[in-house]
């Protein structure tokens, strides 16, 4: 049986495609079989950012309307034999994504695979409530700012509510915080919430900070997940997320702000 | 109040401004998730039966919900005309 994450935040742009490519890269390298789901119909970004948009033929829609079968439409990733990508159609309109069809889909795949991960749509309309249902743990990425923390506060109370074990009364979806593009300078200056602010105001354990950095766009720019490129500080935080993840006891880096010049320990707080 | 000191009073400013906005604004979503589903159809039913007695106006009705640790109120203000006919 597999476990399902799902990767969501409110808020648009915050990380999430980032976030699902390397922690489902990070899970297959780990020797755990993982499918990531992308179901952002109508955009189709996480083939781009994993690499592999030229081998799409079949989507997740094809798959949900039983136009193709699954291992039709799954792509293998080339770097990791456990790692399979679902993409999302660029077409279709996004109420193609039903309760059952995306549950029919779910429980094919958690047959065979450990973790399927599904990168979630911005927004709390049809296409984030149907990547969150089925889910057991969700990551919800956070930027330090205002917007990004209420909106990551709505979808708490949306995943607390709308999802099927909260519908059945099950034991509730397990709930991780996910600090992204964090610039410990800036808030050493007292100008971004601290990790510690927004930890507090969303009452949430912390799965894994991952400091603002140019080799995610780099990483995206190549189609490489940018938890392999391991010389990059967010590389290296988001394989210190996937072990804590698994339940590694690994202390958090990248908090601190860089070794101070006269200047800035002048100017800052 | 040296100007250093005043330069670290403006960058302190930002962030702190930001954790009070969150607290106050997510402490109020969270009290209106909270909200019993069915307020909306009780104030209009409830509107509904006074009308059978007396002439209110549609928005003569309030129904107010509040929530802490031990107990959940349900305040209902219904506000009277000042000559109130009887039908
Ligand atoms: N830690 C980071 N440092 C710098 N840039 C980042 C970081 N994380 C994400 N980005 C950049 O932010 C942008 C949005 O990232 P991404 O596509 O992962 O967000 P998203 O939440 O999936 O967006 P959407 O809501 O549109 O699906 C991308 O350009 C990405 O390169
Ligand atoms: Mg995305």
């Amino acid at each position: 049986m597999a476990r399902i994450i799902v990767v969501t935040s409110g808020k648009g742009g915050v990380g999430k495609t980032t976030t699902s490519a390397s922690i489902a890269m990070g899970l297959a390298r780990r020797g755990h079989r993982t499918a990531v789901i992308d179901f952002d119909v109508g955009l189709r970004n996480l083939d781009l950012v994993m690499g592999c948009e030229r081998r799409v033929v079949y989507d997740f829609v094809n798959v949900i309307n039983q136009e193709a079968n699954l291992n039709q439409a799954l792509i293998r990733d080339k770097r990791e034999d456990n790692l399979f990508i679902l993409p999302a159609s660029q077409t279709r309109d996004k109420e193609a994504l039903t309760k059952e069809g995306v549950g029919r889909v779910l429980d094919e795949l958690a047959q065979s695979f450990d973790y399927v991960v599904c990168d979630s749509p911005a927004g709390i309309e049809h296409g984030a409530t149907m990547a969150m249902y089925y889910a057991d743990d969700a990551i919800v990425v956070t930027n330090p700012e205002v917007s990004s923390v209420r909106d990551s506060d709505r979808m708490l109370g949306i995943l607390a509510s709308k999802s099927r074990r909260a519908e059945r009364g099950d034991e509730p979806i397990r709930e991780y915080l996910l600090l992204s593009r964090y610039s410990p300078e800036r808030v050493a200056r007292g100008e971004m919430l601290s990790v510690d602010d927004v930890k507090d105001i969303l009452a949430l354990d912390l799965l894994g900070v991952i400091p603002e950095s140019q080799s995610v766009l780099s990483a995206s720019n190549a189609g490489v997940p940018v938890i392999l490129d391991e010389a990059s500080d967010a590389g290296r935080a988001y394989a210190d997320l996937v072990g804590r993840y698994l339940g590694e006891d690994l202390p958090h880096r990248f908090l601190e702000a860089q070794k101070k010049g006269l200047l800035s320990r002048l100017f800052g707080g | 109040m040296g100007l250093l000191d005043r330069f670290r009073v403006a960058r302190k400013g930002s962030a702190s401004v930001a954790r009070e906005r969150l607290q106050i604004m997510i402490a109020r979503d969270r009290s209106e998730r909270g909200r019993p589903s069915y307020l909306p159809k009780l104030e209009k039913e409830i509107l509904e039966v006074i009308r059978k007695y007396v002439e209110v106006d549609p928005d003569a009705v309030s129904v107010n919900y509040e929530q802490d640790a031990h107990q959940e109120v349900l305040e209902l203000n219904i506000v009277l005309p000042e000559s109130a006919q009887r039908a």
